[in-house]
């Protein structure tokens, strides 16, 4: 009796699980279909909006930060998309960071407190 | 009377074990530098082993004394916020899936860790006014079981041992 129970109840986290990862895929999904395109690049150091682009731009650029201007981060647009080509930073997610193109999403160089965000701006 | 004082310093003790918890792991390097906000969550051991051990009710004193000495000693205002409302979402689903007696302490622990980071991120998006953060929570559920199945099976064992010694 007891270990029937206890089986029973091993078998219903199971399907707590499955329901919790289910319900974070089925987020997942609605949240990249409802993803609009982004038409604006602005690039935040510390905080404040420093530069701003279109994402029809193709261009290439050094993000310099720093005090003494050491830390550089090459951004670049192109074909739609956002990414960062390279970096000096040490942990280099930036640069991992897939290519971003909709509204909302950003790459976040932390080292160098650097926000890159596409935004929809009418 | 004298289960009274036996209960007050068998909390007092687990009180000062949570901290130290809690403690440990403000001192220990981040688990996932990219995403801010992933943690196991060691503290909530004792939560759920109280929970089983005695009830609800001394399960949150427990877990509320420890999130205010953090948040002096270590904390702010804001960190003092997000704990709570983590704390509050998470003690209340694992006091009723505990009470339904249909999961085991891991899948409880499951819930409770799940909804820690639910509360959490409704917090970032109310202070931060921005729907986006939302996103996280599906990173963060999954993290959140992962964590929430480690921690049940720590607190089983912090119940069986508190058990054998007559704590």
């Amino acid at each position: 009796m007891l270990k029937s129970d206890s089986l029973k109840k091993v078998k219903n986290d199971l399907i707590l699980v499955c329901v919790i990862l289910s319900l974070s895929l089925v987020g997942f999904i609605i949240f990249k279909l409802t993803m609009k395109d982004g038409n604006l690049v602005s690039v935040s150091i510390n905080g404040d909006e420093k530069y701003k682009y279109s994402i029809t731009d193709n261009l290439e650029t050094d993000i310099i930060t720093g005090d003494d201007d050491e830390n550089t981060n090459t951004l670049v647009i192109k074909d739609g998309e956002v990414y960062i080509k390279s970096a000096n930073c040490p942990d280099k997610i930036c640069v991992g960071h897939r290519p971003i193109s909709k509204d909302g999403e950003t790459i976040v160089c932390l080292p160098h407190k650097i926000v890159v965000s596409v935004t929809e701006e009418k | 009377m004298k289960i009274e004082t036996k209960k007050i310093t068998v909390l007092a003790l687990f009180s000062a074990v949570a901290i130290i918890f809690s403690y440990i792991e403000a001192i220990l390097p981040p688990i996932w530098s990219a995403i801010p906000g992933i943690k196991v969550g060691l503290s909530n051991i004792v939560t759920v082993a109280l929970l089983y051990k005695f009830s609800l009710k001394e399960a949150a004193i427990v877990a509320f004394i420890r999130i205010i000495i953090i948040a002096l000693l270590f904390g702010n205002v804001m960190t003092l916020i997000y704990s709570i409302a983590g704390f509050v979402l998470s003690v209340t689903i694992m006091a009723i899936l505990k009470r339904t007696s249909l999961f085991s302490t891991v899948g409880v622990s499951i819930a409770g860790g799940v909804f820690h980071n639910l509360g959490q991120i409704i917090v970032a998006m109310i202070l931060l006014q921005t729907k986006e953060i939302g996103y996280y929570m599906i990173v963060l559920a999954i993290t959140g079981t992962v964590a929430g199945i480690l921690i049940g099976i720590a607190g089983n064992l912090m119940l069986k041992y508190s058990n054998k010694l007559r704590i």
